[in-house]
């Protein structure tokens, strides 16, 4: 079919089919038979040498010397040789410039000829060629041509202007081409219109301030009635200008919109870009209240997810944009998750793009869909890819609380895949889950180390030793871990040496005994032996700060760090304003503005969005003036996202934040001047002052840079600022509150939950019976940095059914280093099991962060009932009763109380004397004990005058309680 | 703008170049063949920015077509304009290949001077070109046909040319619909969509003005409110077939052929325009909701030890049973250390292909609301290679003789008032083919 088609065109072009054998002759004498060939009499012969020169000259080679016998052929009326030879003189004319003039006349004579389709040649060629003589010429042809009868002459002649512009714009204004180009925005025909306007935007392109496009409602309207008429291209340019264009008010600004909206349905991909891109900047104008205004928020969705049916490299300039929108305004797409689902078969530039927009419209109500998803990427075969896929996984944890735990686990799940280049992308962002969520998922730590050894990549490296030295306090080996990495310091990337400095002297304020010698080796590797200026001053800084002032040294080092924000690579808002200027463009496929890839004057202003304007209030300005230097930095606003670089770099946070946003966009070698606009320049001039700050001495802490530093971005951190830096330290100093007044028969409290197991909370506690009640207090004691709420409790089945009676009654929240006490009433009617030891109960503590598991002992004593006194006949059936093999004897040493005072004592603890008898100076006093759970307990207890050591025998029917009850008249006693 | 155009064949060699800016030198024809066509690694971007130059690029069969800039471009003007030069192409001399590009480079020449102006693309529409553009001399033109073909290139309806006759007036239309699915292990519709279009062949007399109604939801309710019953679909457009009994269907977006009056669609949703002669593609649609899913994938994979895997995969034809489904193809993926396949099928033919890493099975024909399954035993070499077996989706080609979308054409009429013909004296034809686009399972 194909080949029919092809055979089918082949006869009907009669000899084209023999195009092919100029691209094979090579010989030497090559030059001299074209020479020969061009010079012949016959036409045919003539045409087949002109095409052999051409195809010679589209492989590279140079046949310049053929010129004059090319130009020659130039007078002919077929068509389609002159336009070979107009080929061969654009090519060639530059380098001879002498010899071109000799074609001056026949373009001059073409441009005058009947047919237009030759005098449009003859201008649109004449344009082409770059020699001043010629371009002298040029001038009356083109005036004429300009106002030619004939809609395709002007609309070349249009772009023609264009074309002299670039080579001398002088002459063009000299010549008043302008003025007629302006005039031609007004042409019946819409083409014509189209090119005029794609020449004077190019024009005004290099004259920022020459208001030449001259944009006011009445050329706007023009230029929107040629919209409906003309081609597809013509519309782009069009589309194009008009986003230029600033209305005068909103009602403009909405009218306009209304009539750009339909060309959301045009076929081609560029008219529905170029018209959102007109919607994006005009919408910026409409008061948000307005009906029309959400109205235009719904119709831009459709077409944008349309365009990801478009061919693939569409797609990818599609995706670049749609990153851009999502940014600016992500209520238009928040609904369209699963649009950007990753196909198998997708370009990879697709699916990296694909990707960032997921994460970027990832949200409580889709979490789980797109966690799946990336779960599902992870385990693709494109290395980048999946690292992206991972990263991805870390920064859904950070921007949706609520899927953090699942993001987690799903990490340790890759982690055991130990995939290498999984396993590290895991560890990079791990770490900045530990960031948000302090004290919530350190016991991933462990399983991390083992993994220490496979890091090959120094962000992960850096990562990893970030994490030991913030945890420093929970890893027991933290020094060795550190020391390990010390070994190979110099062989380090920067990232690395710096954070493993950074790191030692985390750990060396933790454990400051067992770590000098590893913080001097650290300092000395730093500050001597490296040529590392930012290591060497950082090395001295630390080094001042521990000899001169620890405590200031805890301070800066070990102070709270910032919340990371939840949105990742974020654009900076004035450059995504510019960009939004430029949807459809390189610019924002590229995501710079166009002065980082454009060299010369193009380009160089800055697009910004309109202003949101009241009718009837007028700006004056077409913003395509807006030159860049005055009003560029003026306009930089609030936030910087992710930009912890400068702080971070005295409190140690080194990585930025997840900015670390993957692989960078996948252009090879698109290595564009750095433009990272606030970020890079802040950064460094903040760098230096607050490195000056410490060698001042003086205020410490590191404010004086960090208000330099987020001065700027106070929306992103707000906590870091107001938070006192003291709290930090508070806890470091004051280390657990031990040391309640307590009643007399009750235990004294403590720590059953140590804070270093539980994410900074720490429980201590006890149980008391208090009229008949059973009640565990607790004192519970936040030393993480963050609030704790929600607490609850929960108890494991137990031997004797103890449950809580009601809820923990902890109303507020806790903030940090505060300290609550609660008293918890206990029942006993719960689920029933054995445990060994038979008091043992495990409970669960749960709050905002985590469930938190320990286990106490409870005296048995807070079992013991208030009718435990038996009858004294009953006593004694029981105690003959009970075989002798459930009787156990103890004894109590130490004990220095009379029978009485021994036995009022034990009465207070719901163990009743029942009766007493003294043989031989010593009183046997017998005792009956009642538990919760129904179990009778008989003692018989000895106590000899001036021996302080007791004796005791017990009888039970469940002898296993024996031991613990023994433990109460120990604790009861000696209490 | 475009500063140049290059073509090159697989090899890198240059087959056309055509600078039209300045600032593009000839060292950019071989920035982009060393950067990109011979890049060690595979380019991960269609767009490559090399010393400020910005590439695009291309690529039909084994050949590649770059436009390059140092501006900041409209981006997908370029590639818009990238695909359309390959169609123009096409319509001149058939399939993009080295060997008619070399048989035609006089003719790209020529077409290239003409739809691109100093970087700026112009009309390109082939109808137009092919008017003027014929590598035959226009010689013989008069002063009239001169005129026609100009104000047809530049004109408002630069698609078509006046004083087309046919004897019999007649038009075809096609809905062509390719039915996407991604669906989980446990037949959970993750995404589907339709991605539908309504190509059309015209060959009509004279300058007619054509209007296209479909069950489009919102024109239907509109209707159905204002209580006029509107024009109730025509006889003759009614051979649909589809299976669904809906009667309208929501269409998500849709795009129209630059011939059509896009303001009109706007406020009135109505589908009017002067078509332009022979084959094009009028409109394109994308729908989401109450897909008519014609196959369900069940898939079971199960790993016996480390040598083996059992795959079991059973197709259910979902449409009516008078229906016939066509070319259906479905494509199970085995790992890459496979060893030897045995495969047992029901209906049609399977066969392990080893350099595609995948289990082919193919049926020629399956009627509506039929199952059909096939299982294998995969034997697997043992390996030490760490890294699991990405599973990768089952994937399934099919053609429907109806639109998975629902979406039936209600009427197509055309009025000529200047030519002594009406709508009923035009002969239409509709045909509804539904294909699968990427339909896949995951196992």
């Amino acid at each position: 079919m194909e080949w029919a088609n092809q055979l089918c065109e082949n006869r009907q072009f009669g000899s084209k089919m023999t195009d092919s054998k100029y691209f094979t002759t090579t010989k030497k004498g090559e030059i001299f038979e074209l020479k020969a060939e061009l010079n012949s009499d016959k036409k045919e012969k003539k045409k087949e040498a002109v095409k052999k020169v051409i195809a010679s000259m589209t492989v590279g080679k140079d046949v310049s010397a053929l010129f004059p016998d090319v130009v020659n052929c130039m007078q002919t009326d077929n068509l389609e040789l002159k336009k070979l030879v107009y080929l061969y003189l654009m090519n060639y004319a530059k380098s001879q410039p002498d010899m071109a003039i000799m074609a001056v006349n026949t373009f001059v004579k073409d441009c005058e000829d009947a047919n237009p389709l030759i005098r449009a040649l003859a201008v649109r060629t004449m344009g082409c060629i770059r020699v001043d003589k010629i371009t002298e010429y040029l001038c009356e042809p083109l005036r004429k041509c300009l106002k030619d009868e004939d809609p395709y002459v002007r609309k070349t002649a249009a772009v023609c202007v264009a074309k002299l512009h670039d080579i001398n714009a002088q002459l063009v204004e000299d010549q008043g081409f302008l003025d007629t180009l302006k005039d031609l925005i007004s042409d019946s025909n819409p083409m014509v219109v189209a090119n005029a306007v794609a020449a004077l935007s190019e024009i005004a392109e290099s004259h920022p301030n020459s208001n030449l496009l001259d944009l006011n409602p009445q050329s706007i309207n023009k230029l929107l009635t040629a919209l409906n008429e003309c081609t597809e291209w013509g519309q782009i340019f069009i589309l194009d200008c008009l986003a230029n264009y600033t209305p005068r008010d909103d009602r403009e600004s909405q009218s306009i919109c209304e009539r750009v909206t339909p060309r959301l349905s045009h076929a081609n991909s560029a008219v529905v870009l170029s018209a959102v891109k007109v919607l994006m900047k005009f919408m910026e104008m409409l008061p948000k209240d307005l009906d029309y205004y959400s109205t235009l928020l719904k119709k831009l969705a459709p077409p944008l997810v349309t365009l990801l049916s478009a061919e693939p490299e569409l797609q990818y300039v599609a995706l670049r944009n749609i990153n851009l929108i999502v940014q600016k305004r992500p209520e238009i797409l928040k609904h369209e998750m699963k649009v950007f689902f990753v196909k198998y078969n997708d370009p990879i530039y697709v699916k990296l793009e694909k990707l960032d927009i997921m994460i970027r419209l990832a949200s409580q109500a889709n979490i789980a869909q797109v966690l799946a998803e990336l779960k599902e990427y992870a385990t693709e075969v494109d290395v980048d890819f999946v690292r992206k896929a991972v990263r991805a996984i870390g920064r859904c944890a950070i921007k949706v609380e609520q899927s953090a735990e699942r993001c987690v686990s799903t990490l340790l799940d890759l982690i055991q895949t130990k995939v290498n280049y999984v396993v590290q992308e895991a560890i990079v962002v791990i770490k900045d889950i530990f960031r948000k969520y302090p004290n919530k998922y350190e016991s991933v730590i462990a399983t991390l180390c083992e993994n220490l050894d496979s890091l090959d990549e120094p962000e992960a490296r850096a990562a990893m030793i970030w994490i030991v030295g913030e945890y420093a306090e929970r890893i027991d080996n933290a020094d060795e871990l550190l020391e390990s990495f010390l070994e190979g310091f110099h062989d380090e990337s920067t990232q690395v040496q710096l954070q493993l400095l950074t790191a030692i002297v985390k750990l060396f304020l933790k454990k400051p005994t067992e770590t000098q010698e590893l913080v001097q080796q650290v300092l000395s590797l730093a500050t001597q032996d490296s040529d590392n200026p930012d290591l060497r001053d950082r090395g001295y800084i630390y080094w001042r700060l521990l000899s001169t002032d620890p405590v200031a040294a805890k301070e800066v080092v070990l102070a709270e760090k910032p919340l990371i924000s939840e949105e990742t690579d974020l654009i900076e808002p004035t450059l995504l304003e510019e960009l939004i200027c430029h949807i459809g463009t390189l610019a924002s496929v590229y995501h710079k503005p166009p002065s980082a890839f454009v060299e010369g004057s193009r380009g160089v202003m800055h697009k910004r969005l309109p202003a949101r304007t009241g009718s009837g209030e007028s700006t004056e300005s077409p913003d395509v003036g807006t030159a860049a230097g005055g009003s560029a930095p003026e306009a930089a606003p609030s936030i910087i996202p992710s930009q912890g670089d400068l702080l971070g770099d005295l409190l140690n946070l080194d990585m930025a934040p997840p900015t670390t946003s993957g692989p960078p966009p996948p252009t090879t070698g698109m290595q564009m001047g750095g433009m990272d606009l606030l970020g890079g320049g802040l950064d460094s001039l903040v760098g230096i002052s607050h490195s000056v700050d410490p060698y001042l001495g003086g205020d410490i802490g590191g404010s004086p840079a960090m208000g330099a530093g987020f001065g700027a971005a106070p929306a992103v951190m707000p906590a870091s600022l107001n938070a006192p830096v003291g709290g930090g330290l508070g806890d470091l100093f004051d280390l657990g509150g031990v040391g309640m007044p307590m009643g007399a028969y009750i235990p004294p409290k403590i720590v059953w939950l140590p804070a270093m197991k539980a994410k900074g909370l720490e429980i201590s506690g006890t149980f008391a019976r208090r009229a008949g009640v059973i009640q565990m207090e607790l004192i519970l004691t936040n030393k993480a940095m963050s609030v704790m709420t929600d607490f609850a409790i929960q108890f494991n089945r137990n031997s004797f059914g103890l449950a809580p009676a009601g809820p923990l009654q902890v109303l507020t929240p806790l903030g940090p280093n505060q300290t609550i006490e609660v008293s918890l009433p206990l029942s006993t009617v719960g689920p029933v099991m054995k445990m060994d030891p038979l008091n043992n109960l495990q409970v669960a503590v749960k709050n905002n962060i985590d469930v938190f598991y320990f286990s106490c002992q409870y005296p048995i004593s807070m079992l013991f009932v208030e009718d435990g006194k038996m009858e004294r006949q009953v006593f004694l059936a029981t105690w003959k009763d009970i075989p002798n093999d459930n009787e156990s004897q103890f004894q109590i040493k130490d004990c220095h109380l009379n029978s009485d005072a021994a036995s009022s004592k034990l009465q207070g603890s719901n163990i009743f004397t029942i009766a007493k008898r003294t043989v031989e100076g010593q009183d046997m006093l017998y005792m009956s004990i009642k538990l919760s759970n129904g179990i009778w307990v008989l003692a018989e207890l000895r106590v000899q005058a001036g021996n302080p050591n007791y004796t005791i025998s017990l009888k039970c029917r469940a002898p296993e309680v024996s031991q613990c009850v023994f433990q109460c008249y120990e604790a009861v006693l000696k209490n | 703008m475009i500063g140049g155009l290059f073509i090159y064949n697989h090899k890198g060699e240059v087959l056309i170049s055509r600078v039209y800016r300045d600032d593009i030198g000839r060292n950019a024809v071989d920035a982009f063949r060393v950067n990109v066509i011979h890049a060690r690694q595979q380019v991960r971007s269609p767009v490559t920015n090399i010393a400020r130059t910005s590439f695009f690029h291309v690529k039909r069969s084994n050949i590649w077509l770059a436009a390059v800039t140092k501006q900041n471009v409209n981006a997908a003007m370029v590639f818009e304009f990238l695909y359309k030069m390959c169609d123009v192409m096409a319509a001149y001399f058939g399939k993009v290949s080295e060997e008619n590009i070399k048989n035609n480079f006089v003719l790209i020449y020529e077409l290239l001077d003409e739809i691109l102006d100093f970087g700026y693309p112009q009309n390109s529409e082939t109808g137009a070109l092919k008017t003027f553009i014929t590598q035959q001399g226009i010689k013989g033109q008069t002063k009239e046909e001169q005129s026609q073909i100009t104000s047809q290139v530049t004109g408002q309806i630069g698609w078509r040319r006046e004083g087309i006759k046919y004897r019999r007036n007649e038009l075809f239309l096609d809905v062509l619909e390719s039915v996407n699915l991604l669906m989980s292990p446990q037949g959970q519709v993750l995404s589907a969509h339709v991605s539908g279009r309504v190509v059309m062949k015209s060959y009509l007399s004279g300058m007619p003005e054509c209007k296209f109604g479909m069950n489009d939801k919102i024109v239907i309710d509109k209707a159905g409110k204002g209580g006029v019953t509107d024009e109730v679909g025509k006889s003759d457009l009614g051979g649909g077939g589809s299976t669904s009994g809906k009667q309208s269907i929501a269409i998500d977006d849709c795009t129209f052929n630059q011939c059509v009056r896009l303001s009109k669609f706007d406020s009135e949703r109505s589908i009017s325009f002067i078509p332009p002669d022979g084959e094009y593609e009028l409109m394109r649609y994308r729908t989401t909701k109450d897909i008519i899913l014609p196959f369900r994938v069940i898939p079971l994979v199960r790993e016996v030890g480390r040598t083996k895997l059992e795959v079991k995969v059973v197709i259910k034809s979902n449409f009516k049973p008078s229906l016939l489904a066509q070319k259906i193809e479905v494509r199970i993926p085995t790992p890459l250390n496979t060893s030897g396949v045995q495969v047992i099928c029901m209906k049609g033919k399977a066969k392990y292909k080893a350099s595609e890493n995948a289990i082919v099975w193919k049926i020629k024909r399956m009627a509506g609301m039929k199952e059909s399954q096939i299982s294998a035993e995969i034997e697997l070499l043992p390996t030490n290679d760490k890294k699991k077996w990405a599973r990768p989706p089952i994937s399934m080609n099919f053609e429907v003789p109806f639109a998975p979308s629902g979406l039936k054409v209600r009427y197509l009429k055309v009025f000529e008032s200047k030519l002594n013909y009406s709508d009923h004296d035009v002969v239409k034809w509709v045909r509804y083919i539904g294909r699968s686009g990427i339909y896949e399972t995951r196992c």
